[in-house]
């Protein structure tokens, strides 16, 4: 285990420089950061002394050992639009994506379960065909559009939620949290809404299909020949059995939920590390990009790990197959 | 989530493993299996299945024929004109009758415009698709037979590419390109950017199921036969492995063709779409949407309608697909 | 710090301005972000408006865009080389210290320091004397009429505060230290900044001891950005703003009919204009071999006349622009009504095709933002279709703002061949125009940098340099009229229109707009 542990950190090593050097490789094709950062009258010697100083006229691999060098120490620069750290805007960033993420996990979570375990018992209801129909509504139409009804309707037309933003925020320690405040918790329901419909048709479907192969197997029939409640048979034993998986696959969704999110906050104009990515990328800023992507490398690389480590211990076949390679 | 259904499905393959009688005849035989299975009885049974089937072909069919059926060609330039712009449908007041669902802010037909642009889309989804699967599946066999070294390779280059979200990969591909081309001018030059973002963006999904159903069936007894009268690793693990893979991958497949389609719909918010002169669904969508508040409903209503019909028909093809290939549900 | 009598004096002046009981919080929005407070980081209007309210010039500009006094109580011009400047006495930084001659002295320095964006407030080779405490004489070595054209941008800092601030240096954009300015500023405005949030969230409140007339009746005020379109609209139906800049010209009507909004309308100085490659021997992006059709004058004229440019104000802007024959707001040059576009007429730019050689037309590229300028992309599309009835075969590429201006300007050594730009003077002036747009310029964009046509008459250059340093205004006139003539008959560089500044504003609000779209509180009431 410890072997595996540490060979696996050490990928994680190589992911995250890989990145990072794609990234810089690339990164030069996103558009000229020095004609976003200057207003138009600016002199043509004064855009090209700009350009010697950002060092954008070295050769990639210097930039790269550069940022590799300064990465190392938590560096990550001063972002080209805003002049400040990225490690400190993206500390002032994270608290409400990652609080986003979970209101929108949560939501799928607790709207999919329910709906995948009844589509589940009650395979040909009219009822679990309605659900898994308008649950498809989630997946078949852009993010984008459908955040902007979700506004016009709930806060043009009705008039009961904020239309984007965080609301007020109250600081922890260094974190600030919109889940402490009223307008906060309002400001949160339509993106977190937003954000998880997609999860939360996941969810269902993946609940369902758990729920019918569980549905199947001896250990239920016996457990209905003992002649337990219906309700404890679908809830104690059948949902238990899925919940492995389910748990697993939010984690791993975890990750999507933070690229989804760039569009979310977009949308809702939600201060959190997509909006600033996205406008970064607007703005070819690239120590935010390079210091983003690094972030969500890590991310992913920490999930996969953790659920890598969840699975050598639930299924021991596997642990047998990587011995065996 | 494809990675834990399939990661139970790995463990009891939906389909018998096709009997060894030799080189080439796994793909065939294994087309037997699937047209003897229950498929098309259960395909019948469901009424909504068929009507599903029914509106895929219907509108599949009204995008390959657009230029036979439309009413104005979208798409050529010299038609179009800016008084005709932002009209209403024809059964408003202000409508026109040649426009029977309206007018874009250019000026073009909206009914035209999504046959039209229903064809790249589809053509978008269908490629980009195709790329993933070709990716996913071959990079997922790889990793599932071959294992150790080149298993982390692989799945690690998966975690990297999972960091790239599709926006970026798309603007960066769109700047290579340039570079490489000088030119947008090859005709089409956007349609192949965004195939192979979309395509690039969800390879993974492909390759990690297709690895985890290939490093159960590998400790098959049919593989062991193989490699014991020399079979080359290649042919193993696209003559014998890969039939066995692919009924998961056909219903990612399915799901991911909405997906894909959406997610061109959603590159083109982002401002890296398709040239808007010849708009896809998700164009039309894109900029219909600015006009949403304004009153002009119908350049946002119709094409979000027809993706919704779409994606919907698709995805509960790729459901009943999927009940249908997994042996457990019957 | 703060001595007695000013903070009687200030809860004095509070006291008398506003209403003692409710608090009034301004909320507004724009699409863009206002990134750092360093008032000599960037030169753009948005940055520049917002922190216009916080500090001050020796001049500023009225409600109508008229210079009247700043800092400074009145200014003389004693020769033509000599400007003596008397400035306000008894007005304090929001930190306490009285402005001074130093200020201006120090403030001057620091514009010229090597990482400012707005050198070109001040001719490089002008000197700054302080007489005394309250007066300070700026001597030049050429005649300048308009010397303090944009003073009222160019903002006084605190020595004292930028010294213990280090902040003597003006902040390049490139900076790869943290700005002083980041946070926080300080400055003589009427308002100061309380909380500053870059891309999020600004507070500010009113300065009690400011030395002015007071004209509001907030008590704070909170700057977020909105960037999408649909959700600033939303925001402001849904009462969660009071006021957002700009307003999506098809959502206007919606935001007149709303019962609690209103839009406010008015001219903007940018004017928008189509530049063709006229630079190149042949046409980058064509299917023309050996030649460059746009070096022809015919052709740039046919491309002129094939253009409804009232299509175009009717659909694509909904009324929202004013067709320009002039590369400049009429608002900002005397002589413009003498101007008349060509008239569009598709049959004689037909026929200028044929005369210049290409009776089927030809094929080029043409490069587009398709996120900078109000419709950018539709009036690209438009014009597509124009030129096609004219057997002009255009391909549109269009891109985000990071993209085009890399590849349109002088990044990519302007590798485009037929493009769409907009453009506001930054001194409200003709000259800034002529140098820019239309000036002659090498292929690394010394002359005219952003000249994305490369189009180039030696007599506009010549014509231009007159312009700089005529004094009388008569003349000046007709020296910029005859340049603009030139661009006029050659159809250098095309022309479109001048976009409207829309603004969304709730009815509780009462709000001054000006012209050059900075978007100043110090003039805002509330219900």
């Amino acid at each position: 285990m410890l072997a595996f542990t540490i060979r696996r950190l050490f990928e994680a090593l190589v992911v995250m420089l890989t990145v990072a050097l794609l990234a810089f490789v690339l990164f030069r094709y996103v558009g000229d950061p020095v004609s976003q950062m200057v207003g138009q009258d600016t002199s043509l010697e004064d855009r090209t002394r700009l350009r010697l100083e950002l060092g954008l006229d070295d050769p990639v691999y210097i930039q790269f050992a550069r940022f590799v060098g300064n990465a190392v120490r938590f560096d990550f620069g001063i972002s080209y639009q805003v002049k400040q750290p990225v490690t400190r805007l993206i500390a002032e960033r994270m608290p409400a994506t990652i609080e986003l993420a979970l209101a929108a996990a949560l939501f799928a979570v607790a709207l999919g379960i329910p709906m995948g375990v009844y589509t589940g018992i009650h395979r040909d209801s009219w009822l679990s065909k309605l659900f898994l129909t308008v649950s498809l509504i989630g997946i078949s139409l852009p993010t984008f559009l459908i955040g902007i009804l979700l506004i016009y309707i709930f806060a043009v037309w009705l008039n009961v939620l904020p239309s984007f933003g965080r609301g007020d925020t109250i600081p922890i320690g260094f974190w600030r949290t919109g889940l402490l405040t009223a307008s906060g918790l309002k400001a949160l329901v339509l993106p977190a809404i937003t954000l998880g419909l997609f999860q939360m048709t996941l969810v269902t479907r993946l609940v369902r299909s758990e729920m019918l192969e569980v549905l199947r197997t001896d250990y239920i029939k016996f457990a209905r020949a003992r002649g337990l409640p219906e309700r404890a048979i679908n809830f104690g034993h059948a949902l238990r059995n899925t919940l492995v998986p389910v748990i697993t696959v939010i984690g791993l969704q975890l990750g999507s939920i933070i690229a989804f999110a760039i569009i979310t906050e977009t949308v809702f104009q939600w201060p959190g590390m997509g909006l600033m990515f996205i406008q970064a990328v607007q703005h070819a800023d690239i120590p935010v990009m390079a210091a983003y992507l690094l972030l969500v490398a890590f991310l992913f690389v920490l999930i996969n790990f953790i659920v890598d480590l969840i699975y050598v211990r639930i299924d021991p076949r596997i642990r047998i197959l990587r011995r065996g390679a | 989530m494809s990675d834990i259904a399939n990661k139970v499905r790995g463990a009891s393959p939906s389909q018998p493993p096709p009997s060894h009688r030799g080189q080439g005849t796994g793909w065939s035989s294994h087309i037997a299996t699937i047209l003897d299975s229950d498929l098309f009885y259960s395909f019948w049974r469901s009424k909504l299945v068929v009507a599903a089937a029914i509106l895929t072909a219907l509108l599949v069919g009204a995008a390959l024929l657009a230029p036979l059926i439309a009413p104005h060609d979208p798409y050529d330039l010299k038609s179009l004109d800016l008084v005709n712009a932002d009209m209403p449908p024809a059964w408003n007041s202000r409508g026109d009758r040649r426009f029977l669902l309206g007018t874009d802010d250019q000026g073009r037909d909206i009914l035209s415009t999504i046959l039209y642009g229903t064809r790249s889309s589809l053509l978008i989804g269908i490629a980009s698709v195709l790329l993933a699967v070709a990716i996913g599946v071959t990079l997922g066999l790889w990793a599932g037979y071959a294992g150790g070294r080149a298993d982390s390779f692989i799945m690690r280059i998966a975690d990297v590419q999972l960091t790239f979200p599709a926006i970026l990969t798309a603007l960066l591909i769109d700047g290579v390109a340039l570079a490489i081309f000088k030119s947008y001018r090859m005709e089409g030059g956007k349609f192949w950017i965004l195939v192979i973002s979309i395509g690039l963006a969800y390879w993974v999904q492909y390759a990690r199921t297709v690895r985890s159903v290939t490093l159960v069936e590998r400790n098959k007894e049919y593989v062991e036969a193989a490699r014991l009268i020399g079979l080359s690793p290649l042919k193993i693990m696209f003559q014998h492995i890969l039939p066995n893979v692919l009924s998961p991958v056909l219903v990612i497949a399915t799901i991911n063709l909405a997906l894909a389609i959406i997610t061109e719909a959603t590159l083109s918010f982002l401002g890296v779409g398709l040239p808007p002169t010849e708009p896809s669904l998700g164009t039309m969508i894109q900029v219909g949407n600015k006009y949403l508040f304004s009153g002009s409903w119908w350049m946002v209503a119709f094409p979000g309608l027809m993706l919704a019909l779409l994606a919907l028909a698709v995805n509960l093809l790729g459901d009943w697909l999927r009940d249908a290939l997994n042996p457990k549900l019957r | 710090m703060k001595p007695r009598s000013a903070a009687i004096v200030g809860a004095l002046a509070l006291a008398l301005s506003t209403a003692p009981a409710a608090a009034k919080t301004f909320r507004y929005a724009f699409q863009g972000d206002l990134n750092a407070l360093d008032p000599y980081t960037l030169n753009e209007t948005f940055t520049l408006g917002a922190i216009g309210n916080v500090m001050e010039g020796l001049t500023k500009r009225d409600k109508d865009l008229k210079i009247i006094p700043g800092l400074a109580e009145r200014w003389e011009v004693i020769d033509p080389l000599t400007w003596r400047f008397h400035l306000r006495k008894g007005v304090k930084f929001h930190n306490g210290e009285d402005f001074t001659a130093d200020d201006v002295l120090f403030s001057l320095a620091r514009m010229r320091s090597p990482g400012s964006e707005i050198k070109s407030r001040a001719p490089a080779d002008m000197k700054a004397v302080r007489i005394d405490d309250h007066t300070v004489d700026f001597i030049l070595t050429s005649p300048n009429p308009i010397l303090h054209a944009e003073w009222d941008t160019w903002y006084i800092l605190s020595r004292k505060w930028a010294e213990a601030n280090g902040a003597t240096q003006a902040q390049a954009p490139s900076a790869v230290s943290l700005s002083p300015f980041a946070l926080k500023a300080n400055g003589t405005g009427p308002f100061e900044v309380v909380s500053h949030q870059p891309g999020v969230k600004t507070v500010f409140r009113p300065n009690p001891s400011w030395w002015g007339k007071v004209e509001h009746n907030l008590t704070e005020v909170i700057f977020q950005t909105i960037k999408s379109d649909s959700t600033r609209v939303a925001a402001l139906l849904a009462g969660n703003i009071d006021m957002m800049d700009p307003v999506p010209v098809q959502d206007i009507d919606r935001v007149k009919s709303s019962p609690g909004t209103r839009a406010l309308t008015g001219p903007e100085l940018r004017t928008i204009f189509l530049n063709m490659d006229s630079f190149r021997g042949e046409l980058l992006y064509s299917n023309i071999k050996g030649k460059n059709p746009f070096k022809d004058p015919r052709v740039r004229k046919a491309v002129y006349q094939a253009i409804d440019i009232d299509a175009i104000h009717t659909k694509i802007m909904r009324g929202m622009s004013a067709n320009s024959a002039l590369l400049i707001s009429p608002l900002l040059f005397a002589r413009a009504s003498e101007f008349k576009r060509w008239p569009f007429d598709p049959a004689a730019a037909q026929k200028l095709l044929i005369e210049a050689g290409y009776p089927s037309g030809f094929e080029v590229e043409m490069d587009c933002p398709n996120d900078r300028y109000v419709n950018d992309e539709a009036i690209c599309q438009a014009v597509v279709q124009m030129l096609a009835r004219i057997g002009i075969k255009v391909k549109l590429n269009s891109m985000p703002k990071a993209k085009y201006f890399e590849k349109a300007g002088v990044a990519k050594k302007y590798d485009s061949s037929f493009n769409l730009l907009g453009w506001t003077p930054g001194s409200f002036d003709s000259w800034n125009v002529i140098e820019n747009i239309i000036g002659c310029r090498n292929a690394d964009g010394a002359g005219g940098l952003f000249n994305y046509g490369g189009y180039c008459n030696p007599k506009i250059k010549d014509l231009n340099k007159m312009i700089l340093v005529e004094t009388d205004a008569a003349k000046r006139n007709a020296l910029i009229a005859e340049a603009f003539r030139i661009n006029h008959d050659e159809a250098g560089v095309i022309p479109l229109h001048q976009q409207a500044l829309v603004w969304g504003v709730s009815n509780k609000v009462d709000i001054v707009q000006r012209a050059d779209n900075q978007i100043l509180f110090y003039w805002v009431k509330m219900q």
